[in-house]
């Protein structure tokens, strides 16, 4: 097994089974994750998709649904640049409960040498999991930058 | 978010997180190799940096290795940058790091 090359670690004061369902919610992920719903029926192998405003975004396969302790599926960037040119990666995600909250892990490896998604995916995951935390604790969602870069431009194109 | 401060209050703390943003995924050995601290003093450290979240381990056999784990500065910064201030603050950033290189 090759070495991990993210690892990224949050505290939620949850219960495993509500961060799960969240996670694998289509309503609760568009709302977190900045618009990107996820589609599957998490069985073994079928397909993970991930939408924003009808368009994919990522897709995988299910590797392990063990509810409430771990989600795994691979991950294919279909969005620009990627284009779903780079052979998917694999994410772990490990629920934990730690007394009154749940410990969340995100192992992110497999990526091929010199891999392009890599980058996009370090600045990507500590905003999803600020996101999805401050959902589950106070039903309030963050915003992403490349949401900022849409607002303005829209708001450029209505003033012309 | 008060641990978090106080494991980023100290300079060797912060150049323990540098060489992990350097190479992710270390062992406490690896780590103490480039550094003039005693084994002790970094093994002390990253408790209290994982303690604070800052740091992530995990156990692949009988290695413990170690991982940034940018979360908790997320939230900081979430926590008091503004929607709008963000891409300003980038702006201001990328010039101070291009009127600096030059």
């Amino acid at each position: 097994m090759s070495k991990p090359v993210f690892v990224y670690v949050t505290y939620i004061a949850s219960t495993p089974e509500k961060v799960f369902k969240a996670l694998t919610d289509t309503d609760a992920t568009a709302k977190f994750w900045f618009g990107n719903a996820v589609t599957s029926d998490w069985k073994v192998g079928s397909p993970v998709k991930f939408h924003r405003e009808g368009k994919l975004i990522v897709s995988g396969k299910v590797l392990e649904h063990d509810a409430p302790r771990r989600l795994s599926y691979t991950f294919q960037s279909h969005h620009e640049p990627h284009n779903g040119t780079e052979k998917p990666s694999r994410v772990v995600i490990d629920l934990e409960q730690q007394r009154d909250q749940v410990k969340l892990t995100v192992t992110h490896d497999d990526f091929t040498p010199d891999s392009k998604v890599f980058a996009s995916i370090s600045n990507g995951w500590p905003l999803v999991l600020s996101s999805l935390k401050s959902y589950l604790e106070t039903n309030r969602v963050l915003y992403a930058p490349w949401y900022e870069e849409q607002v303005k431009r829209e708001a450029e194109k209505a003033a012309s | 978010m008060d641990e978090v401060f106080r494991a980023l209050a100290d300079g060797s703390r912060r150049e323990l997180l540098d060489r992990l943003r350097a190479e992710n995924g270390q062992t406490l050995g690896e780590l103490c190799t480039r550094l003039a601290m005693t084994r002790q003093a970094v093994s002390k450290h990253l408790a209290i940096l994982e303690e604070a979240n800052l740091v992530a381990t995990v156990w692949r056999g009988r290695e413990k290795l170690h991982y940034l784990n940018p979360v908790p500065i997320h939230e900081i910064a979430e926590r008091w940058i503004g929607k709008f201030e963000r891409s300003r603050l980038q702006a201001l950033s990328d010039m101070k790091k291009a009127s600096e290189t030059e």
